[in-house]
């Protein structure tokens, strides 16, 4: 309640110095600056903005035809189309798919290299399954990009980089945290 | 071992953490021999990214000493004196392999993170957040160094440390600022902000030939560095107006390229944008206070270059749109692709053309860091950098 008052009296300083920007070369034109600190004083910075993750979950929401369910997981390796011409020559992650995926490889434009897809032959049939899968390493597609990502690096680099662990001085319980927030589409 | 860690807002502490381990066959260990704080460090602290978690061990500048290779590292050996990038490149992805070094796709682990909050896959960097790899910092006595081959590099003899510290962030990105920015032989170059990055920046304009270089800031000890270091023109933007100045000062054409070197948390502006800035700042409904931003666009000449060195996470209000358009501006930004800039400026520190130790104006050993980050943050005495020691 507090917070929607405090965020409708900002607009409201928000649409006022749209107004008179017009006029400022500065763009923004002088504000009460003893309103805005009474507005400033009662939050705290937790949550620390993410204005481009926010926005892009409502892109996706505001999209007028409902996303494909079964889209290609792309990625683009740094490597001739002819090191990824046969599922033999695939690295590990890949092949550990079997047959739950299909691929498909092309060759870049430019010097971009050669992009290789995969996408699940069958998707888990009702919303309930997706559920189940709470947890995004759990998403089968997400699986399926995360083996891409990492046959990539493999081709690339020789290696798949580990993360730091445990993820802070603080031990593994931290991560727990960290896994929610990701989770949450990373707003903590 | 010891580190300096973060633990929430406003909140440093020094620790006992885990000592770092050879956790892929490329990876090194580095005994830390010189670590600083950033600029980047206070955007931390003062709690505007997203994605830390308490423990973090902090710092992503230093140079030190080899003391352990994995079997993969092939062009670096123990012993060796070393400055690190503050941004982890595999090397050979498109992005690295095209000098595009922070972008590279192999150096995150955590790029589901990135996306979620940057909106795509940013490469990895020493201490700045879980989205950004999570990796631990070097605020610490060892650290570990993913992509050792690409990622340390051996410093001359004819460096100091001091010097060379600064090769693994400030310079580089300064450097990065002026060269993608265009600056030419004869340009005029305006420079927001004289901290160590916009110092590095104004600097480099200079070694690329531009015949005037203006530094703006408000902090007199910051102006009279860059004036007595470099020789450069100065603006204290909390006296005189800034546009006006640039505008006088340049026959009326403006700035042939601007950089901005002052990041999210501007302060001091006209016509009341700090205040409103800083409260969409407070509410979240803006992460970033562009003021710097905004001027050098209103500053910069018709047809000319605008650089954003200056960290910014998320989305930003009363971006004048109209006038880069109009203007026919070329504008962009980017975190540092060190990589491609660190041989070459060690070159010229060895020469004598690059001087940075200046910049640490203050040296301490790791236990009084949470007290070095608070003269960093408030600018006390006149503080640009504080180097640490942690085996002091
Ligand atoms: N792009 C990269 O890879 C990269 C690397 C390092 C640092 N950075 C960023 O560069 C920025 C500067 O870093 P730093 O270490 O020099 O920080 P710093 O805090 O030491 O310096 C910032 C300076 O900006 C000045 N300033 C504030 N508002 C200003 C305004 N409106 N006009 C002009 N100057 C203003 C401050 O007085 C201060 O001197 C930070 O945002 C940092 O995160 C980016
Ligand atoms: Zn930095
Ligand atoms: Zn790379």
């Amino acid at each position: 309640m507090m917070t929607s008052v405090l965020r409708t009296a900002c607009r409201r300083i928000g649409r006022g110095a749209m107004s008179a920007g017009a006029a400022s070369r500065g763009g923004i034109a002088a504000v009460q600056a003893t309103n805005m600190k009474r507005v400033a004083g009662g939050l705290g910075l937790l949550a620390a903005g993410l204005g481009a993750g926010r926005w892009i979950v409502s892109r996706a929401q505001t999209m007028r035809e409902p996303a494909p369910k079964n889209r290609w997981i792309m990625v683009t390796i740094n490597c001739s189309p002819q090191r990824l011409s046969s599922r033999a020559d695939m690295p590990e992650p890949i092949t550990r798919l079997g047959d739950a995926v299909d691929l498909k490889i092309s060759p870049a434009p430019g010097d971009r290299g050669t992009e290789l897809g995969a996408r699940l032959r069958e998707l888990p049939r009702t919303k309930i399954a997706g559920m189940v899968a709470r947890r995004p390493e759990e998403d089968p597609r997400r699986m399926v990009e995360e083996a891409l990502r990492q046959a990539k690096s493999l081709i690339e680099t020789g290696e798949v980089l580990r993360p730091d662990w445990p993820p802070s001085a603080h031990g593994a319980q931290g991560a727990k945290l960290l896994e929610f927030a990701d989770r949450r589409g990373g707003r903590l | 071992m010891k580190a300096l860690c973060w633990e929430g807002v406003n909140k440093l502490a020094v620790e006992r953490v885990p000592d770092p381990q050879i956790l892929n066959d490329q990876d090194a260990i580095l005994k830390v021999t010189l670590t600083t704080t950033c600029g980047s460090d206070l955007h931390l602290i003062n709690g505007f990214i997203p994605t830390m978690q308490a423990g973090d061990v902090m710092g992503h500048e230093f140079m030190g000493e080899i003391v352990d290779v994995g079997p993969g590292v092939r062009r670096r050996k123990v012993g060796e004196r070393v400055v690190v990038c503050s941004f982890i490149g595999c090397g050979r992805c498109w992005y690295c392999t095209h000098d595009l070094w922070s972008l590279c796709d192999n150096s995150n682990p955590n790029w589901a993170l990135a996306r979620d909050t940057l909106g795509f896959e940013i490469g990895g960097v020493y201490a700045y957040s879980h989205a950004l790899g999570g990796f631990r910092g070097s605020h610490s006595e060892y650290v570990r160094i993913p992509f050792a081959d690409y990622g340390t590099f051996p410093v001359p003899d004819a460096v100091g440390d001091m010097d060379a510290l600064y090769a693994s962030d400030a310079a580089p990105t300064g450097w990065m600022g002026a060269h993608l920015g265009g600056v030419k032989p004869g340009d005029v170059v305006a420079v927001w902000g004289a901290g160590g990055v916009g110092q590095m920046a104004a600097r480099a304009a200079q070694l690329l030939g531009a015949e005037r270089v203006i530094v703006i800031d408000r902090l007199p000890d910051r102006l009279a560095m860059a004036e007595r270091y470099m020789g450069t023109e100065t603006i204290d933007y909390s006296r005189v107006d800034v546009l006006d100045e640039l505008h006088e000062c340049t026959g009326g054409r403006g700035p042939d390229v601007c950089i901005e070197a002052v990041g999210m948390e501007a302060t001091g502006a006209p016509d009341g944008q700090y205040a409103y800035d800083r409260v969409k700042q407070q509410l979240h409904m803006q992460q970033e206070r562009p003021i710097a931003v905004r001027e050098a666009i209103y500053a910069c000449r018709k047809g000319g270059s605008v650089f954003v060195l200056g960290v910014f996470g998320g989305l930003v209000d009363k971006f004048p749109l109209g006038v880069l358009m109009n203007k026919g501006l070329t504008f962009a930004g980017a975190q540092q692709h060190g990589h491609r800039y660190i041989p070459m400026l060690l070159k010229r520190m060895a020469n004598g053309e690059l001087s940075t130790r200046q910049l640490a104006t203050h040296e301490m050993t790791l236990d009084e860091a949470p007290r070095g980050y608070d003269m960093f943050k408030h600018k006390k005495d006149a503080c640009v950098r504080v180097a640490f020691r942690p085996h002091a």
